[in-house]
């Protein structure tokens, strides 16, 4: 029973890590309809800063302020100089764009820091466990998921609770009645791809202090975070959050009872949920 | 070089004398004449993009130059390969993909010897072409011993390392030093399987248990609920047979999980790149068998800083068996007065061979295995690590013939 439980709590961490790192996915495609594949490249980007800047003497608790900055700055470029051309087509246009462009930031890094990684040193003041009677998990694993969590919370105020929130969401999803109520919606665009790909960066400074850190480090991870913002209902943020810790848990149990199992599990349970609730869990049918 | 200077000297002048018999003492083309297309041309086939980039890789190409310029200068105008070419190519870790490069090679490329290729299902490709096209394959990188064994041929040979070494250095010294009771954590694909298999048979030869071994996906990212399983049986070592980035998530999450406290961790198969690459800091304590060290010795060293002027980086014992490799060929091409593949071989087969890479090498003529010393080491704390790249420290060194396994018997030459 203990060991249940101990799987749980993992579950439970692994989870919040992984609303995270959908969360920016999930922001770019509610907001802008933009299916951003080169995410996984953007969360590489963000830890292999954090690793640059770690040698250069810069602390993890200032990377994750600072790597994010960057990062919205990288966004920022990509949406003005590429993303923006494609919005009015088809979003497959977007998509291949993105993917093109996770393919050359992927490569990019691999010539000039290697294939085999960066190191990068535990967070001073994280070392060490948390027990819980009979039960432990490390301190960096809580850490990440309390974070993560407030993270999602207020990004979700963000954008449903607040005035700014309700223009971007106003802007994006019905841009000529608000234009028509005096919203310059074009100036939202920009800020909003670039805060999507922040929180990629964001992302990618949590994982330096427990994955390692490549250039394919978000190749497959992408793959994942796709899976959570689908099962959660394209473009929902509750829903990649609710998504994010059922992905963690299935695949926890995944690995205790069904080791070899257990990446499958997770694209088992994105098929049921499209198969029954094509737009999601939380996902409007339209978006679907 | 340490290498059998004497013989050498006399095999070359047989051969230049021979030569010159042949031809009735002709041109300065004589000892080329010998050679197919008038060239030696050596096939690098490796992982040139992908995840064993750094291991291998590109760099193994400025090895082989450096056997090459070794080779000239120490035979100047009597060299026997007077034109030695590289071709290098990617086979991406699949073995389609190095069947079909294997075959270029040898075909269309002119190439005499084919070296390096990592992966095991890759490697098994090309030396299935070797035996086909009677041409020679040095396998470096791969760690199967089917390559010795079900899959053995006259034309390939395997010189660096293998999954028996590994397992028996790191397995049977663990055991012995008191670690009896064993944990293995293994990716779920051939490498993994082939490396349980070795270091449980280990194991238990040394009296060892191994309580569980656990499958996981390949590749994976998040190994929390491995290692609480691996840990629920209290063992003393947990072994782990991940490679590359696996590897790095598996051990910076070990230590998170305070799994370093309670039990050693044992690395089936590691690079010292990929100690560079997590930090020392992280790996302190941890022990693996290592095929050589640049750091070893003198003569090590000195390679070592002629490698790194060249590429600014240490190498990693792959880079130095491919120069090994290509060298002892070239040598062999030397002896044999031709680079007809099977008086190469002969020139090899039951050889014993020292250079920088092989310390008491010993070409074993039933298999083709290349033995040679092999090392017990330990990854060093970061306060015992003088300059950049200093991570290992050998605690034993363990002898050509123990290091490897016997003959095997499902090798038909």
């Amino acid at each position: 029973m203990s060991a249940f439980v101990q799987y749980t709590l993992q579950g439970l961490a692994a989870g919040g890590f992984y609303a995270l790192a959908a969360l920016g996915l999930a922001v770019i495609f509610g907001v802008l309809g933009v299916v951003n594949f080169s995410h996984g490249a953007c969360y590489m980007l963000g830890a292999v800063a954090a690793a640059v800047l770690l040698d250069l003497g810069m602390h993890f608790w200032v990377a994750l302020a600072v790597v994010p900055i960057l990062l919205f700055g990288v966004g920022v470029l990509m949406e003005r100089l590429l993303v923006r051309w494609l919005l009015r087509l088809d979003p497959l246009y977007n998509f291949l764009l993105t993917f093109g462009l996770s393919l050359i930031l992927v490569d990019l890094v691999k010539r000039r820091y290697g294939v085999s990684g960066l190191p990068y040193e535990r967070p001073a003041g994280l070392e060490g466990q948390l027990h819980f009677g009979a039960l432990a998990l490390s301190t960096y694993q809580v850490f990440v998921c309390l974070f993560s969590f407030v993270i999602c919370a207020l990004v979700w105020l963000l954008l449903t609770k607040t005035r700014v929130g309700m223009i971007v969401r106003a802007s994006t999803e019905d841009a000529e009645r608000s234009r028509a109520l005096g919203i310059n919606v074009g100036r939202w665009v920009t800020p909003v791809f670039g805060f999507g790909i922040a929180l990629a960066g964001l992302a990618g400074v949590m994982a330096a202090p427990f994955r390692a850190i490549t250039a394919d480090m978000g190749s497959n991870f992408v793959i994942i975070l796709f899976a959570v913002v689908v099962i959660g209902g394209l473009g929902s943020i509750l829903g990649a959050v609710v998504a994010g810790f059922l992905v963690g848990l299935v695949e926890a149990y995944g690995q205790a009872y069904a080791p070899t199992f257990a990446q499958v599990a997770i694209f088992v349970l994105m098929a049921a949920v499209v198969l029954f609730r094509p737009a999601g869990l939380f996902g409007r049918e339209e978006t679907a | 070089m340490r290498s059998n200077r004497p013989a050498v000297a006399v095999a070359v002048a047989l051969c230049g004398t021979l030569a010159l018999a042949a031809c009735g003492g002709g041109g300065p083309s004589t000892a080329a004449g010998k050679l197919s297309n008038d060239k030696v041309v050596l096939g690098l086939l490796n992982d040139q993009s992908g995840v064993y980039k750094d291991l291998s890789g590109p760099n193994s190409k400025v090895a082989i130059e450096m056997a090459i310029a070794d080779y000239k200068a120490k035979y100047g105008a009597k060299a026997v390969a007077k034109t030695i070419e590289i071709v290098t190519a990617d086979h991406q870790n699949k073995p389609d993909i190095a069947n079909t490069k294997a075959q270029e090679m040898y075909d269309r490329q002119n190439v005499d010897v084919i070296l390096d290729v990592p992966t095991s299902s890759a490697a098994l490709a090309v030396a299935t072409q070797a035996k086909a096209k009677k041409k020679l394959f040095i396998d470096i990188t791969a760690a199967t011993t089917a390559l010795t064994g079900k899959s053995c041929n006259k034309y390939t040979f395997h010189w660096a390392y293998d999954s028996y070494m590994l397992a028996h250095g790191t397995g049977a010294t663990v055991v012995n030093n008191g670690g009896k009771k064993w944990s293995i954590v293994y990716p779920d694909y051939a490498f993994g399987q082939d490396m349980t298999k070795a270091f449980t048979t280990a194991v238990k030869d040394a009296g060892g248990t191994v309580d569980q071994s656990i499958p996981t996906p390949f590749p994976n990212d998040n190994f929390a609920t491995f290692i609480t399983k691996a840990g629920s049986t209290n063992p003393q070592v947990i072994g782990i047979m991940a490679a590359g980035g696996d590897l790095i998530n598996f051990v910076k999450q070990f230590n998170q999980a305070g799994m370093r406290d309670k039990a050693t961790l044992a690395v089936g198969l590691m690079f010292i790149t990929d100690i560079h690459s997590l930090g020392v800091d992280q790996f302190a304590g941890t022990t693996f068998t290592d095929a050589w060290y640049w750091n070893l010795d003198a003569q090590n060293k000195a390679w070592a800083d002629r490698f790194k002027a060249k590429t600014n980086t240490r190498p990693s014992f792959a880079h130095a068996a491919n120069y090994s490799a290509a060298y002892q060929y070239l040598e062999a091409v030397q002896r044999a007065g031709t680079d007809s593949s099977d008086a190469v071989v002969k020139e090899l087969e039951g050889k014993k061979l020292n250079d920088v890479f092989l310390h008491n090498g010993l070409v074993r003529a039933a298999d083709h295995r290349v033995l040679h010393d092999a090392y017990l080491a330990q990854v060093k704390t970061q306060g015992e690590v003088k300059e950049d790249w200093d991570y290992e420290k050998i605690l034993t060194t363990i002898p050509a013939d123990k290091a490897f396994g016997p003959v095997s018997a499902a090798c038909k030459m």
